[in-house]
Protein backbone atom coordinates (compact mmCIF):
# COMPACT_ATOMS: atom_id res chain seq x y z
CA UNK A 1 0.00 0.00 0.00
CA UNK A 2 2.81 2.35 0.98
CA UNK A 3 4.60 1.35 -2.21
CA UNK A 4 1.58 2.29 -4.30
CA UNK A 5 1.22 5.67 -2.59
CA UNK A 6 4.91 6.42 -3.05
CA UNK A 7 4.74 5.52 -6.74
CA UNK A 8 1.56 7.54 -7.17
CA UNK A 9 3.28 10.51 -5.52
CA UNK A 10 6.20 10.06 -7.90
CA UNK A 11 3.88 10.11 -10.93
CA UNK A 12 2.17 13.30 -9.78
CA UNK A 13 5.46 15.04 -8.96
CA UNK A 14 6.84 14.03 -12.34
CA UNK A 15 3.79 15.46 -14.06
CA UNK A 16 4.03 18.63 -12.02
CA UNK A 17 7.67 19.16 -12.98
CA UNK A 18 6.90 18.48 -16.61
CA UNK A 19 4.14 21.02 -16.89
CA UNK A 20 4.56 21.52 -20.60
CA UNK A 21 3.26 18.00 -21.32
CA UNK A 22 0.21 18.58 -19.17
CA UNK A 23 -0.48 22.01 -20.62
CA UNK A 24 0.00 20.48 -24.02
CA UNK A 25 -2.87 18.09 -23.40
CA UNK A 26 -5.15 20.91 -22.27
CA UNK A 27 -4.22 22.90 -25.36
CA UNK A 28 -4.86 19.81 -27.50
CA UNK A 29 -8.38 19.63 -26.04
CA UNK A 30 -9.04 23.33 -26.56
CA UNK A 31 -7.82 23.34 -30.16
CA UNK A 32 -9.82 20.24 -31.07
CA UNK A 33 -13.00 21.67 -29.60
CA UNK A 34 -12.29 24.96 -31.35
CA UNK A 35 -11.88 23.20 -34.71
CA UNK A 36 -15.23 21.48 -34.13
CA UNK A 37 -16.73 24.83 -33.23
CA UNK A 38 -15.40 26.37 -36.43
CA UNK A 39 -16.60 23.52 -38.61
CA UNK A 40 -20.05 23.00 -37.10
CA UNK A 41 -21.20 26.27 -35.65
CA UNK A 42 -19.74 29.26 -37.39
CA UNK A 43 -22.04 29.57 -40.38
CA UNK A 44 -24.89 27.16 -39.95
CA UNK A 45 -25.82 25.35 -36.79
CA UNK A 46 -25.43 21.81 -38.09
CA UNK A 47 -24.87 20.05 -34.78
CA UNK A 48 -27.69 17.74 -33.80
CA UNK A 49 -27.61 15.91 -30.43
CA UNK A 50 -26.30 12.62 -31.81
CA UNK A 51 -23.39 14.32 -33.56
CA UNK A 52 -22.75 16.41 -30.46
CA UNK A 53 -22.43 13.31 -28.32
CA UNK A 54 -20.35 11.31 -30.79
CA UNK A 55 -17.98 14.21 -31.38
CA UNK A 56 -17.45 14.61 -27.64
CA UNK A 57 -16.51 10.98 -27.17
CA UNK A 58 -14.20 10.98 -30.16
CA UNK A 59 -12.39 14.03 -28.80
CA UNK A 60 -12.06 12.36 -25.38
CA UNK A 61 -10.84 9.13 -26.98
CA UNK A 62 -8.08 10.86 -28.93
CA UNK A 63 -7.08 12.93 -25.92
CA UNK A 64 -6.96 9.77 -23.81
CA UNK A 65 -4.74 7.96 -26.30
CA UNK A 66 -2.37 10.92 -26.50
CA UNK A 67 -2.31 11.43 -22.75
CA UNK A 68 -1.84 7.81 -21.73
CA UNK A 69 0.58 6.89 -24.54
CA UNK A 70 3.37 8.59 -22.66
CA UNK A 71 2.69 6.92 -19.32
CA UNK A 72 5.44 4.36 -19.95
CA UNK A 73 7.48 5.85 -22.76
CA UNK A 74 8.12 9.12 -20.92
CA UNK A 75 10.67 7.52 -18.62
CA UNK A 76 13.55 5.73 -20.26
CA UNK A 77 14.31 2.02 -20.26
CA UNK A 78 17.05 2.52 -17.68
CA UNK A 79 14.66 4.16 -15.26
CA UNK A 80 12.32 1.19 -15.69
CA UNK A 81 15.13 -1.20 -14.89
CA UNK A 82 15.69 0.80 -11.72
CA UNK A 83 12.02 0.59 -10.69
CA UNK A 84 12.15 -3.11 -11.47
CA UNK A 85 14.66 -3.59 -8.68
CA UNK A 86 12.70 -1.44 -6.24
CA UNK A 87 9.00 -2.16 -6.59
CA UNK A 88 6.68 -5.08 -7.32
CA UNK A 89 4.95 -5.01 -10.72
CA UNK A 90 1.53 -5.08 -9.02
CA UNK A 91 2.30 -1.86 -7.14
CA UNK A 92 3.51 -0.22 -10.35
CA UNK A 93 0.44 -1.11 -12.41
CA UNK A 94 -1.96 -0.11 -9.62
CA UNK A 95 -0.24 3.24 -9.20
CA UNK A 96 -0.23 3.83 -12.97
CA UNK A 97 -3.90 2.88 -13.19
CA UNK A 98 -4.90 5.22 -10.36
CA UNK A 99 -2.79 8.01 -11.77
CA UNK A 100 -4.14 7.59 -15.30
CA UNK A 101 -7.67 7.42 -13.95
CA UNK A 102 -7.21 10.73 -12.13
CA UNK A 103 -5.61 12.27 -15.19
CA UNK A 104 -8.41 11.07 -17.47
CA UNK A 105 -11.05 12.23 -15.01
CA UNK A 106 -9.49 15.68 -14.96
CA UNK A 107 -9.05 15.88 -18.74
CA UNK A 108 -12.55 14.55 -19.43
CA UNK A 109 -14.22 17.10 -17.17
CA UNK A 110 -12.09 19.98 -18.43
CA UNK A 111 -12.95 18.76 -21.94
CA UNK A 112 -16.64 18.63 -21.11
CA UNK A 113 -16.49 22.16 -19.73
CA UNK A 114 -14.76 23.58 -22.80
CA UNK A 115 -17.02 21.61 -25.09
CA UNK A 116 -20.19 22.87 -23.40
CA UNK A 117 -18.85 26.42 -23.42
CA UNK A 118 -18.23 26.37 -27.16
CA UNK A 119 -20.92 24.08 -28.51
CA UNK A 120 -23.97 24.63 -26.28
CA UNK A 121 -25.29 22.30 -23.67
CA UNK A 122 -28.08 19.93 -24.78
CA UNK A 123 -27.64 17.67 -21.70
CA UNK A 124 -30.83 17.22 -19.74
CA UNK A 125 -29.65 14.88 -16.99
CA UNK A 126 -26.28 16.27 -15.98
CA UNK A 127 -25.76 13.81 -13.10
CA UNK A 128 -26.11 10.82 -15.39
CA UNK A 129 -23.82 12.39 -18.00
CA UNK A 130 -21.18 12.97 -15.32
CA UNK A 131 -21.53 9.33 -14.29
CA UNK A 132 -21.00 8.19 -17.86
CA UNK A 133 -17.95 10.45 -18.25
CA UNK A 134 -16.49 9.03 -15.02
CA UNK A 135 -17.10 5.45 -16.12
CA UNK A 136 -15.52 6.34 -19.45
CA UNK A 137 -12.45 7.80 -17.76
CA UNK A 138 -12.09 4.64 -15.67
CA UNK A 139 -12.48 2.36 -18.68
CA UNK A 140 -10.12 4.34 -20.91
CA UNK A 141 -7.49 4.44 -18.18
CA UNK A 142 -7.85 0.69 -17.59
CA UNK A 143 -7.62 -0.29 -21.25
CA UNK A 144 -5.00 2.17 -22.41
CA UNK A 145 -2.54 1.77 -19.55
CA UNK A 146 -1.74 -1.83 -20.44
CA UNK A 147 -1.69 -1.08 -24.17
CA UNK A 148 0.72 1.81 -23.62
CA UNK A 149 2.89 -0.57 -21.62
CA UNK A 150 3.05 -2.89 -24.64
CA UNK A 151 3.52 -0.07 -27.13
CA UNK A 152 6.34 1.53 -25.12
CA UNK A 153 8.53 -1.51 -25.81
CA UNK A 154 8.44 -0.85 -29.55
CA UNK A 155 10.10 1.89 -31.56
CA UNK A 156 7.00 3.40 -33.17
CA UNK A 157 5.16 3.88 -29.89
CA UNK A 158 2.52 6.41 -30.87
CA UNK A 159 1.22 4.77 -34.04
CA UNK A 160 1.25 1.33 -32.43
CA UNK A 161 -0.66 2.72 -29.47
CA UNK A 162 -3.50 4.03 -31.64
CA UNK A 163 -3.52 0.90 -33.77
CA UNK A 164 -3.77 -1.49 -30.83
CA UNK A 165 -6.20 0.46 -28.70
CA UNK A 166 -8.89 1.42 -31.22
CA UNK A 167 -10.33 -2.03 -31.86
CA UNK A 168 -10.35 -3.12 -28.23
CA UNK A 169 -11.95 0.09 -27.01
CA UNK A 170 -14.88 -0.08 -29.46
CA UNK A 171 -17.25 -2.11 -27.22
CA UNK A 172 -16.72 0.32 -24.37
CA UNK A 173 -17.10 3.34 -26.61
CA UNK A 174 -20.40 2.08 -28.07
CA UNK A 175 -21.77 1.52 -24.58
CA UNK A 176 -20.59 4.93 -23.37
CA UNK A 177 -22.18 6.72 -26.30
CA UNK A 178 -25.42 4.95 -25.63
CA UNK A 179 -25.43 5.73 -21.93
CA UNK A 180 -24.53 9.37 -22.47
CA UNK A 181 -27.18 9.69 -25.18
CA UNK A 182 -29.74 8.46 -22.65
CA UNK A 183 -28.44 11.05 -20.21
CA UNK A 184 -28.72 13.79 -22.85
CA UNK A 185 -32.33 12.88 -23.47
CA UNK A 186 -33.03 12.85 -19.75
CA UNK A 187 -34.34 9.29 -19.73
CA UNK A 188 -35.08 7.63 -16.39
CA UNK A 189 -32.41 5.71 -14.51
CA UNK A 190 -34.16 2.38 -15.07
CA UNK A 191 -33.66 2.73 -18.85
CA UNK A 192 -29.90 3.09 -18.50
CA UNK A 193 -29.40 0.57 -15.71
CA UNK A 194 -28.35 -2.13 -18.16
CA UNK A 195 -25.73 0.08 -19.77
CA UNK A 196 -24.32 1.17 -16.41
CA UNK A 197 -23.88 -2.39 -15.22
CA UNK A 198 -22.38 -3.46 -18.53
CA UNK A 199 -19.89 -0.60 -18.34
CA UNK A 200 -18.97 -1.40 -14.75
CA UNK A 201 -18.47 -5.01 -15.84
CA UNK A 202 -16.27 -3.98 -18.78
CA UNK A 203 -14.20 -1.66 -16.58
CA UNK A 204 -13.80 -4.48 -14.07
CA UNK A 205 -12.64 -6.92 -16.75
CA UNK A 206 -10.00 -4.63 -18.26
CA UNK A 207 -8.65 -3.53 -14.89
CA UNK A 208 -8.47 -7.08 -13.52
CA UNK A 209 -6.71 -8.24 -16.71
CA UNK A 210 -4.23 -5.35 -16.61
CA UNK A 211 -3.40 -6.36 -13.06
CA UNK A 212 -2.91 -10.02 -14.00
CA UNK A 213 -1.04 -9.49 -17.27
CA UNK A 214 1.23 -6.59 -16.34
CA UNK A 215 3.83 -8.67 -14.45
CA UNK A 216 4.54 -10.59 -17.70
CA UNK A 217 5.02 -7.37 -19.59
CA UNK A 218 7.21 -5.89 -16.90
CA UNK A 219 9.65 -8.76 -17.01
CA UNK A 220 10.94 -7.89 -20.47
CA UNK B 1 1.15 -41.99 -40.15
CA UNK B 2 -0.38 -43.16 -36.95
CA UNK B 3 -4.13 -43.68 -36.97
CA UNK B 4 -4.35 -42.90 -33.26
CA UNK B 5 -3.12 -39.32 -33.75
CA UNK B 6 -4.51 -38.58 -37.17
CA UNK B 7 -8.06 -39.98 -37.01
CA UNK B 8 -9.48 -36.48 -36.54
CA UNK B 9 -7.73 -35.19 -39.64
CA UNK B 10 -9.21 -38.00 -41.72
CA UNK B 11 -12.62 -37.40 -40.13
CA UNK B 12 -12.41 -33.67 -40.85
CA UNK B 13 -11.39 -34.19 -44.47
CA UNK B 14 -14.13 -36.77 -45.04
CA UNK B 15 -16.76 -34.52 -43.46
CA UNK B 16 -15.77 -31.54 -45.59
CA UNK B 17 -15.85 -33.66 -48.77
CA UNK B 18 -19.23 -35.06 -47.72
CA UNK B 19 -20.54 -31.55 -47.06
CA UNK B 20 -19.29 -30.24 -50.40
CA UNK B 21 -21.11 -33.03 -52.26
CA UNK B 22 -24.26 -33.32 -50.16
CA UNK B 23 -24.48 -29.56 -49.68
CA UNK B 24 -24.50 -28.81 -53.39
CA UNK B 25 -26.57 -31.75 -54.61
CA UNK B 26 -28.88 -32.64 -51.71
CA UNK B 27 -32.52 -31.71 -51.37
CA UNK B 28 -33.25 -28.40 -49.66
CA UNK B 29 -36.61 -26.94 -48.65
CA UNK B 30 -38.01 -24.28 -50.99
CA UNK B 31 -38.13 -21.04 -49.03
CA UNK B 32 -39.34 -17.69 -50.30
CA UNK B 33 -36.51 -15.17 -50.92
CA UNK B 34 -33.86 -17.66 -49.80
CA UNK B 35 -34.51 -20.17 -52.60
CA UNK B 36 -31.36 -22.11 -53.42
CA UNK B 37 -29.11 -19.71 -51.49
CA UNK B 38 -30.11 -21.60 -48.37
CA UNK B 39 -27.28 -23.97 -49.26
CA UNK B 40 -24.90 -21.23 -48.15
CA UNK B 41 -25.80 -22.14 -44.58
CA UNK B 42 -23.50 -25.16 -44.95
CA UNK B 43 -20.53 -22.98 -45.90
CA UNK B 44 -21.13 -19.58 -44.32
CA UNK B 45 -22.19 -20.50 -40.79
CA UNK B 46 -19.48 -23.14 -40.09
CA UNK B 47 -16.84 -20.48 -40.87
CA UNK B 48 -17.96 -18.52 -37.81
CA UNK B 49 -18.03 -21.56 -35.55
CA UNK B 50 -14.61 -22.54 -36.73
CA UNK B 51 -13.28 -18.99 -36.39
CA UNK B 52 -14.50 -18.65 -32.81
CA UNK B 53 -13.04 -22.03 -31.83
CA UNK B 54 -9.66 -21.15 -33.38
CA UNK B 55 -9.61 -17.72 -31.68
CA UNK B 56 -10.28 -19.37 -28.35
CA UNK B 57 -7.50 -21.91 -28.94
CA UNK B 58 -5.15 -19.07 -29.88
CA UNK B 59 -5.95 -17.31 -26.62
CA UNK B 60 -5.42 -20.50 -24.61
CA UNK B 61 -2.06 -21.03 -26.34
CA UNK B 62 -1.06 -17.49 -25.38
CA UNK B 63 -1.89 -18.21 -21.73
CA UNK B 64 0.14 -21.41 -21.94
CA UNK B 65 3.04 -19.46 -23.43
CA UNK B 66 3.02 -16.97 -20.57
CA UNK B 67 2.98 -19.80 -18.04
CA UNK B 68 5.68 -21.91 -19.65
CA UNK B 69 7.81 -19.58 -21.80
CA UNK B 70 7.90 -22.25 -24.49
CA UNK B 71 8.24 -20.52 -27.88
CA UNK B 72 6.29 -23.32 -29.63
CA UNK B 73 3.16 -22.22 -27.80
CA UNK B 74 3.55 -18.71 -29.17
CA UNK B 75 3.98 -20.02 -32.71
CA UNK B 76 0.76 -21.99 -32.24
CA UNK B 77 -1.05 -18.92 -30.94
CA UNK B 78 0.05 -16.98 -34.02
CA UNK B 79 -0.90 -19.66 -36.52
CA UNK B 80 -4.30 -20.25 -34.92
CA UNK B 81 -4.93 -16.50 -35.09
CA UNK B 82 -3.81 -16.48 -38.75
CA UNK B 83 -6.17 -19.29 -39.65
CA UNK B 84 -9.04 -17.73 -37.71
CA UNK B 85 -8.43 -14.49 -39.59
CA UNK B 86 -8.55 -16.25 -42.94
CA UNK B 87 -11.75 -18.09 -42.00
CA UNK B 88 -13.22 -14.78 -40.83
CA UNK B 89 -12.56 -13.22 -44.23
CA UNK B 90 -14.08 -16.20 -46.04
CA UNK B 91 -17.11 -16.03 -43.75
CA UNK B 92 -17.38 -12.31 -44.42
CA UNK B 93 -17.29 -12.82 -48.19
CA UNK B 94 -19.76 -15.71 -48.26
CA UNK B 95 -22.03 -13.63 -46.03
CA UNK B 96 -21.73 -10.61 -48.34
CA UNK B 97 -22.70 -12.67 -51.38
CA UNK B 98 -25.61 -14.19 -49.51
CA UNK B 99 -26.75 -10.84 -48.16
CA UNK B 100 -26.63 -9.33 -51.64
CA UNK B 101 -29.21 -11.83 -52.87
CA UNK B 102 -31.50 -12.08 -49.85
CA UNK B 103 -31.34 -8.72 -48.04
CA UNK B 104 -30.48 -6.64 -51.06
CA UNK B 105 -27.29 -5.29 -49.51
CA UNK B 106 -23.92 -6.93 -49.10
CA UNK B 107 -23.03 -4.93 -45.98
CA UNK B 108 -26.15 -3.98 -44.01
CA UNK B 109 -25.88 -2.45 -40.53
CA UNK B 110 -26.01 -5.58 -38.45
CA UNK B 111 -24.51 -6.44 -35.03
CA UNK B 112 -22.94 -9.63 -36.34
CA UNK B 113 -21.19 -7.77 -39.12
CA UNK B 114 -19.93 -5.14 -36.68
CA UNK B 115 -18.69 -7.87 -34.36
CA UNK B 116 -16.70 -9.60 -37.07
CA UNK B 117 -15.32 -6.32 -38.40
CA UNK B 118 -14.06 -5.47 -34.91
CA UNK B 119 -12.69 -8.98 -34.53
CA UNK B 120 -10.78 -8.77 -37.81
CA UNK B 121 -9.43 -5.33 -36.81
CA UNK B 122 -8.20 -6.70 -33.49
CA UNK B 123 -6.36 -9.59 -35.11
CA UNK B 124 -4.93 -7.33 -37.82
CA UNK B 125 -3.57 -5.11 -35.03
CA UNK B 126 -2.16 -8.24 -33.37
CA UNK B 127 -0.26 -9.21 -36.54
CA UNK B 128 1.08 -5.70 -37.05
CA UNK B 129 2.19 -5.29 -33.44
CA UNK B 130 4.09 -8.57 -33.71
CA UNK B 131 5.94 -7.18 -36.70
CA UNK B 132 7.28 -4.22 -34.76
CA UNK B 133 9.44 -6.20 -32.33
CA UNK B 134 12.79 -7.74 -33.15
CA UNK B 135 13.63 -9.94 -30.21
CA UNK B 136 11.78 -13.28 -30.38
CA UNK B 137 11.09 -13.80 -26.68
CA UNK B 138 10.06 -10.20 -26.12
CA UNK B 139 7.81 -10.26 -29.18
CA UNK B 140 6.21 -13.50 -28.04
CA UNK B 141 5.55 -12.25 -24.52
CA UNK B 142 4.07 -8.90 -25.54
CA UNK B 143 1.99 -10.51 -28.29
CA UNK B 144 0.62 -13.04 -25.81
CA UNK B 145 -0.33 -10.27 -23.40
CA UNK B 146 -2.10 -8.37 -26.16
CA UNK B 147 -3.82 -11.49 -27.48
CA UNK B 148 -5.35 -12.33 -24.10
CA UNK B 149 -6.32 -8.73 -23.40
CA UNK B 150 -7.88 -8.25 -26.84
CA UNK B 151 -9.82 -11.51 -26.65
CA UNK B 152 -11.28 -10.53 -23.29
CA UNK B 153 -12.21 -7.08 -24.57
CA UNK B 154 -13.73 -8.55 -27.72
CA UNK B 155 -15.96 -11.20 -26.15
CA UNK B 156 -18.34 -8.80 -24.33
CA UNK B 157 -19.10 -7.29 -27.72
CA UNK B 158 -21.26 -10.29 -28.47
CA UNK B 159 -23.68 -9.41 -25.70
CA UNK B 160 -23.34 -5.64 -26.07
CA UNK B 161 -24.12 -5.31 -29.76
CA UNK B 162 -27.66 -6.71 -29.86
CA UNK B 163 -28.62 -3.72 -27.66
CA UNK B 164 -27.19 -1.25 -30.14
CA UNK B 165 -29.04 -2.32 -33.26
CA UNK B 166 -31.45 -4.94 -34.51
CA UNK B 167 -30.16 -7.88 -36.45
CA UNK B 168 -31.20 -9.29 -39.80
CA UNK B 169 -29.69 -12.63 -38.95
CA UNK B 170 -32.01 -15.48 -38.08
CA UNK B 171 -32.33 -16.09 -34.37
CA UNK B 172 -31.73 -12.41 -33.48
CA UNK B 173 -33.88 -9.33 -33.10
CA UNK B 174 -37.19 -11.16 -33.37
CA UNK B 175 -36.26 -13.22 -36.42
CA UNK B 176 -36.81 -16.93 -35.98
CA UNK B 177 -33.71 -19.09 -35.89
CA UNK B 178 -32.94 -21.42 -38.75
CA UNK B 179 -33.38 -24.43 -36.53
CA UNK B 180 -37.00 -23.64 -35.84
CA UNK B 181 -38.59 -23.42 -39.25
CA UNK B 182 -36.26 -23.48 -42.18
CA UNK B 183 -33.96 -26.34 -41.50
CA UNK B 184 -35.54 -29.73 -41.91
CA UNK B 185 -33.91 -32.91 -40.68
CA UNK B 186 -32.28 -33.50 -44.05
CA UNK B 187 -30.48 -30.15 -43.88
CA UNK B 188 -29.37 -30.83 -40.34
CA UNK B 189 -27.74 -34.03 -41.57
CA UNK B 190 -25.42 -31.80 -43.61
CA UNK B 191 -25.20 -28.77 -41.34
CA UNK B 192 -23.87 -30.39 -38.16
CA UNK B 193 -21.21 -32.42 -40.00
CA UNK B 194 -20.24 -29.19 -41.80
CA UNK B 195 -19.65 -27.41 -38.48
CA UNK B 196 -17.58 -30.26 -37.05
CA UNK B 197 -15.72 -30.78 -40.32
CA UNK B 198 -14.71 -27.15 -40.72
CA UNK B 199 -13.58 -26.89 -37.09
CA UNK B 200 -11.39 -29.98 -37.50
CA UNK B 201 -9.95 -28.82 -40.81
CA UNK B 202 -9.31 -25.36 -39.33
CA UNK B 203 -7.37 -26.88 -36.45
CA UNK B 204 -5.46 -29.05 -38.92
CA UNK B 205 -4.46 -26.09 -41.10
CA UNK B 206 -3.44 -24.09 -38.05
CA UNK B 207 -1.30 -26.88 -36.62
CA UNK B 208 0.42 -27.38 -39.99
CA UNK B 209 1.18 -23.65 -40.06
CA UNK B 210 2.54 -23.83 -36.54
CA UNK B 211 4.89 -26.66 -37.57
CA UNK B 212 6.12 -24.67 -40.58
CA UNK B 213 6.73 -21.64 -38.35
CA UNK B 214 8.64 -23.82 -35.93
CA UNK B 215 10.85 -25.23 -38.73
CA UNK B 216 11.56 -21.73 -40.03
CA UNK B 217 12.40 -20.58 -36.53
CA UNK B 218 14.83 -23.46 -36.08
CA UNK B 219 16.44 -22.68 -39.44
CA UNK B 220 17.13 -19.06 -38.53
CA UNK B 221 18.36 -20.06 -35.11
CA UNK B 222 21.21 -22.17 -36.51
Amino acid sequence: MKEILALLGKEITLEWRNKYAFNGMILYLISTVFICFLSFKIKVDALNPIVWNTLFWIIILFTAINAIAKSFSQEGQNRHAYYYTLASPEAIIVSKLIYNFLLMLFLAFVGLGIYVAFLDNPIQDLGMYILSVSLGALGFAGTLTLVSGIASKADNTSSLMALMSFPIIIPMLLMLMRLSKNAMDGLAFSVSRDEIFTLIGLDGIVIALSFILFPFLWRS
Amino acid sequence: MNLKNSWWKILGALLVIYVAIAGLTGEVPRQPILNETIRNVYFHVPMWFSMMVLMTISMVRSIQYLRSGNIVRDQQALSFAHTAFALGIIGFLTGAIWGKFTWGSAFPVDPKLIAVEVGLLIYAAYFIMRGSFEDEQKKARLAAVYNIFAFAAFMPLVWILPRITDSLHPGNGGNPAFGKYDMDSQMRMVFYPAVVGWILVGIWIASLRARILNLEYKKTEI
